[in-house]
């Protein structure tokens, strides 16, 4: 794997992900925005620094298990997964197009690194619990890292995931949350009580590390730590969807909408500007 | 007589001694699907899941993801009907390597009443792409199904059933194979489930072809329309909805290839409490009804 070490580096990567996520929603003219924009650094930081992951064995048996419960956010796995090297950028183009691996949501079945079907809420993070489960059976040390939403978090087969993985003391299972405070019909405050989050993870007998989900430094010592957890544990990533295209930032109308070739170029031109700053 | 579920706890633990990748789960009916003996036998390869049917569903999918064989077992109300979109997606879309085998489907589910005898899980588990249904008969062919299964790869449903039921002469299994039980003229009785014991005995009654079509999907088309070929008349039974499952199945698959008169017996509507006989004649699920269906002139 293609490991970046320095925190520019990352940030660089973060930048370019960014760009090809604006590049291939302008052109598959559908998709979500917000939510992959958001969670780049946080994707960055698992394919280029401390994911266990060779793209040369994608399925390699003891590789650390990425599944993505939030299927919706995939251009963001899409663009790093091709950055990484698991195949040629040009193919992100296909985006959502007919007969490609790069389905609207993820798709087992028509690309197997993607390690699950997801797209229906509350799902992968049940599966994540059965690999976790089949890991200890078989005594391997892999990790199954599982992102999930926190719009995710309405549905009850979540719950019912998180209550698993507390009775079954799953101590190589990783969340980390998609915390961007947005979902389709507004900010998730006014659309259904997900907090106190912290605490109600607490009491389901997992443990919790709140980071700033921009924040290389951040993420990085978060996985470290979670690695050594002895239950398992949740990252809440705060986030801010659309981020580092202004007109998105924040904006829950860019939860489920592509940008067209003139808002693509303004939100381009932003990330590159905002590439010349990155030290 | 013995149950059809109990076939399943008997054959899975024979299975599980030579095959360590089979794993069970259980929503909180361990001693009801018939469990008890592999949890005690095989403690870290059962899990308890709660009354948690869509998570249940999901850690099978991961568990079958990496390499496992798990068995997924409740009353067939909650799985397949509670978790549908988990078995779609988690399980069907992937392939996944998933055995969901459900018991007390069926009015024969009897006293609980109608929130427990599924009667539209054959329909739903139908129209799923990559599911194979199957509908053992009886004990000893609720054991050859789960011996079948477990070799097969991808996802199966099986429906079992919670009362003892007599016993049908021997027969092979093969997934996908109906079984013919009794050759007769003019009219052939297509049935699934512990009613093909009724099925056989109405048969002798009016010298019926009798098939045990045990397998829903994928069906025996070329048994299915051979016998047609020979007969007047089909008739089906099944102990489920009347829409969707085994009669809606043979119509379906008679209708494009060989269109002959059709009489479908089965459930119309909610079950309620009662013994399986009471429940059975309510929908005409007995051998008089049958009989009557097949000498009827229409």
């Amino acid at each position: 794997m293609k490991k970046l070490d320095s925190i520019k580096d990352l940030k660089l990567m973060a930048n370019t992900i960014r760009q090809d996520i604006i590049r291939m929603l302008a052109r598959a003219g559908s998709g979500h925005s917000a939510g992959p924009l958001g969670m780049a650094d946080v994707f960055t930081a698992l394919y280029f620094n401390v994911l266990k992951h060779d793209p040369k064995k994608p399925l390699a048996s003891n590789r650390d298990r990425l599944i993505l419960s939030n299927g919706h956010i995939c251009p963001v796995r899409y663009a790093a997964m091709a950055r990484a090297g698991y195949f040629p950028v040009k193919e992100l183009s296909t985006l959502r197009k007919y007969r490609s691996r790069l389905q609207g949501h993820p798709s087992r079945r028509n690309f197997p690194p993607l390690e699950a079907a997801t797209g229906s809420l509350g799902q992968g993070v049940c599966i994540a619990v059965g690999m976790a489960l089949a890991a200890k059976l078989d005594k391997k040390k892999h990790f199954i890292c599982c992102i999930t939403s926190d719009g995710e978090h309405d549905e009850g087969s979540t719950w019912e995931a998180v209550n698993a993985a507390g009775k079954y003391k799953l101590d190589n299972l990783i969340f980390i949350l998609d915390r961007n405070h947005i979902q389709i019909c507004g900010f998730t405050k006014n659309v259904w009580p997900l907090e106190p989050l912290k605490a109600k993870y607490k009491a389901f007998n997992w443990n919790v590390i709140v980071i700033n989900g921009h924040d290389f430094r951040q993420i990085l010592d978060a996985v470290k730590k979670a690695k050594k957890s002895k239950k398992p544990i949740i990252i809440i990533a705060n986030v801010i969807p659309g981020k580092g295209v202004s007109f998105m930032e924040n904006k829950y109308e860019w939860h489920g909408k592509a940008p067209d070739e003139k808002q693509a170029e303004q939100a381009l031109s932003e990330l590159i500007q905002e590439r010349a700053k990155i030290r | 007589m013995k149950s059809t579920r109990d076939g399943y706890g008997e054959m899975i633990v024979e299975l599980a001694k030579k095959n360590k990748s089979i794993v069970a789960l259980s929503a909180d009916l361990t001693p009801s699907v018939r469990l008890e003996n592999f949890k005690k036998k095989f403690p870290e390869r059962f899990f308890q899941c709660g009354v948690a049917e869509a998570n249940m569903i999901g850690m099978a999918a991961g568990l079958a993801l990496d390499g496992k064989i798990p068995f997924v077992s409740s009353f067939a109300v909650f799985v397949p009907n509670r978790c549908l979109d988990h078995i779609r997606q988690s399980v069907c879309y992937t392939d996944a390597n998933v055995k969901i085998v459900s018991t007390h489907a069926g009015v024969i589910t009897g006293p609980d009443g109608a929130t427990h005898q599924a009667l539209e899980d054959i329909a739903v588990m139908r129209a799923l792409p990559n599911m194979k249904v199957v509908v053992p008969c009886d004990f000893d062919q609720a054991k050859k199904a789960v011996k079948a299964i477990t070799k097969t790869k991808g996802p199966v449903y099986v429906r079992l059933t919670r009362p003892k039921t007599p016993g049908l002469p021997k027969q092979s299994f093969k997934i996908g194979k109906a079984n013919v039980l009794r050759k007769g003229k003019d009219v052939t009785i297509i049935a699934c489930g512990p009613i093909v014991y009724e099925a056989l005995e109405a048969g002798k009654k009016v010298n019926a072809t009798v098939i045990n079509c045990h397998t829903l999907d994928p069906i025996d088309k070329a048994t299915i329309v051979k016998y047609a070929k020979k007969s007047k008349k089909i008739v089906t039974i099944e102990d489920h909805q009347i829409r969707g499952g085994l009669g809606g199945a043979i119509a379906e698959l008679l209708g494009e290839n060989h269109p002959v008169k059709l009489k479908r017996i089965g459930a119309d509507g909610f079950g309620e409490s009662g013994s399986p006989e009471e429940l059975k004649k309510k929908f005409g699920l007995t051998v008089s009804n049958i009989t009557r269906t097949c000498r009827l002139k229409k």
